[in-house]
């Protein structure tokens, strides 16, 4: 057993034989790319402004002037779509890049400790499992405040415990491993063991864990902010827009329905690409 | 493993999850007494005083937590800042309609994880199968609600729209809180299956003549079972979580809309009640989980449970 995950943990380099992608996967990296541009230059994907309201135009269906329609005020809801992808795209990468970060600490940090603060560490990270992140982003809310930037720490605070737990299980394997043990007899420093051997070798399953983590944050911050716990309207992010629909699904569907649409689909395009990556490093442990 | 050791694991959750509260929220900048008066209120000095002085805030916050952690013990979760009631009565009154839509939701979640892992038979299927359970995985489940009660109510007019009572009102709210769930269940479940053929036990089985359904049914689900159901406690919690806006989408009373209350208002006794009760229903359904657990596999009740959860965390 200690072979295998010797073997999985020393090949840490791409393998050499490239294949061509499968289809889903490349579709889920062009839905990504989309999602980038979208987020760093909205104004050439669409023409409309997220901001201008139209009272002659309020409440119309899909057109071709207006793909998704407007809303009450006669806002685009494409324009708004399309604006709102820079906020759930920061709010799903810089959650995940400070949970990610945050938990490789701690998790490190408990692998490698004296067995009380190991188990002062994993106890704790207990206890915080036992919440669904969901909840715990709300009590995180509750305790530092509403507004945009909360949501990022609530998020981002709520996903540490499962970054923290992995990274711990994945040091005390890795500090086992041979060469590991040869290092330090070696008398390499112990801070170099831990840059040139523990972090490289955790981070693989992390970033599985976080290509889909921010597809999670994404959703976890939408429905913070459909609750009204971050932006305010008339902000085109996602989770306001889908909470203006909502009082006028009677009569306008299309408000509610694109955005919920645009977060299902860059959260397809996240999970894909996770489940691909984690193939490919499954495929080279085996 | 001793029920004692169990027990003590409870307790530490429940008793963890009020300390850490207890801190996150003395922490909170603010004065409790404008929370309980509302900024407008024009109030002298004195009665602010006598205010803090009947709430014990002019105590120190050691006195405090011990006297609050006395009050847990006798199931006094403390009084609402602003409601003017009782945390246990507040949670309490709004506790039935939560409850109801979690338990429909679990129960539509294990019926459609185990048609669709039923369902799954053949290349083709199986395809179908695990790109709805990507689709439903993958969207929000507030969004999910949003589509069903524009398709089904707004448009077919076949559930009420908003209404906390009866059955009609009660299928919608907990679909949507299922559907997610369903498609990880029945992803673990139909991974599980997958594995259980390549067991040992699935090959003796098979020699000794046991038809393949018997197999699947006896064998196969019994070992699949057991990977879902620690999953399942975890979900119980996405469920209680999802809640919160899927009592929002459908206006729904429950407990969700107390704790978005309690959270914008800064009433700080119900969130912490509600943190504290949300701890206690988590441990036990991890512990229940975890006692069904030896029942459905057999091969664990030799094992050290240590090991157990080493081979665990190794295997994921």
């Amino acid at each position: 057993m200690s072979k295998e995950i010797d073997a999985g943990v020393v090949a840490a380099r791409p393998s050499s034989g490239r294949r061509v992608p499968p289809a889903g996967v490349l579709a889920a990296a062009l839905m990504l790319a989309l999602l980038v541009l979208a987020a760093l230059f909205p104004w050439l994907v669409t023409a409309a402004s997220p901001l201008q309201t139209d009272a002659t135009a309020a409440l119309q269906g899909p057109s071709a002037a207006h793909p998704f329609g407007t809303d009450q005020s006669g806002r685009d809801v494409f324009a708004r779509v399309i604006y709102g992808a820079r906020y759930s795209l920061a709010v799903g990468l810089g959650a995940t890049a400070l949970a990610l970060g945050a938990g490789l600490i701690i998790g490190i940090t408990a692998g490698l400790a004296p067995r009380f603060l190991d188990g002062a560490l994993s106890r704790t990270i207990d206890v915080l499992m036992a919440f669904p992140e969901f909840l715990l982003a709300l009590v995180v809310i509750a305790v530092i405040g509403t507004g945009e930037v909360s949501i990022v720490f609530a998020v981002a605070l709520a996903a540490i415990p499962a970054y923290a737990r992995v990274a711990r299980i994945q040091t005390m394997v890795v500090s086992r491993a041979g060469y590991v043990r040869a290092a330090r007899s070696l008398g390499v420093h112990p801070f170099a063991v831990v840059a040139r051997h523990i972090i490289p070798n955790t981070l693989g399953p992390l970033r599985v864990m976080a290509t889909i983590g921010v597809g999670t944050a994404i959703v976890s911050a939408a429905g913070l902010s459909f609750l009204g716990l971050g932006p305010q309207p008339p902000t085109p992010e996602w989770g306001v827009i889908l909470s203006e629909g909502r009082n006028f699904l009677a009569t306008a569907w299309w408000i509610a329905v694109f955005p919920g649409l645009a977060i299902t689909a860059a959260v397809v395009a996240l999970s894909t690409l996770g489940r691909y990556l984690r193939l490919r490093s499954a495929g080279r442990e085996s | 493993m001793g029920s004692a050791v169990r027990l003590g694991g409870v307790l530490l959750v429940v008793w963890g999850a009020a300390t850490a509260g207890f801190i996150a929220l003395r922490l909170i900048p603010g004065d409790p007494v404008d929370v309980m008066l509302g900024v407008h209120a024009r109030v002298g000095e004195e009665v602010r005083a006598q205010i803090r002085e009947d709430w014990g805030l002019d105590e120190p916050p050691l006195v405090q937590y011990l006297s609050y952690l006395g009050r847990l013990l006798q199931g006094d979760l403390g009084q609402s800042y602003q409601l003017r009631s009782s945390v246990t009565d507040v949670i309490g009154g709004q506790a039935l309609p939560t409850v109801q839509l979690t338990s429909l939701a679990l129960l539509f979640a294990l019926v459609l994880a185990l048609a669709a892992a039923l369902l799954a038979r053949g290349p083709l299927a199986q395809r179908i199968v695990s790109l709805v359970e990507l689709l439903v995985i993958s969207s929000p489940t507030f969004w999910i609600g949003l589509v069903l009660l524009a398709v089904f109510s707004f448009q077919l007019g076949w559930f009420p729209v908003t209404a906390s009572e009866g059955f009609a009102s009660l299928v919608l709210p907990a679909l949507t809180l299922a559907l997610p769930v369903a498609g990880i269940i029945s992803q673990v479940l139909r991974q599980g299956l997958d594995d259980a053929e390549a067991q040992q036990f699935a090959t003796t089985a098979r020699a000794r003549g046991v038809s393949r359904a018997g197999l699947v049914l006896r064998h196969s689900f019994r070992h699949a079972g057991a990977d879902s159901l620690t999953l399942t406690g975890y979900l119980v919690g996405s469920l209680l979580g999802g809640a919160v806006l899927v009592e929002t989408v459908f206006a729904r009373q429950g407990l969700g809309g107390v704790a978005i209350r309690a959270i914008i208002g800064r009433d700080i006794p119900v969130v912490l009640g509600i943190i504290v009760v949300a701890a206690i229903v988590f441990a036990l359904i991890n512990l229940i989980v975890d006692l069904t657990y030896r029942v459905l596999d057999p091969r664990l009740r030799v094992l050290d449970p240590r090991l157990r959860v080493v081979a665990h965390e190794v295997a994921a």
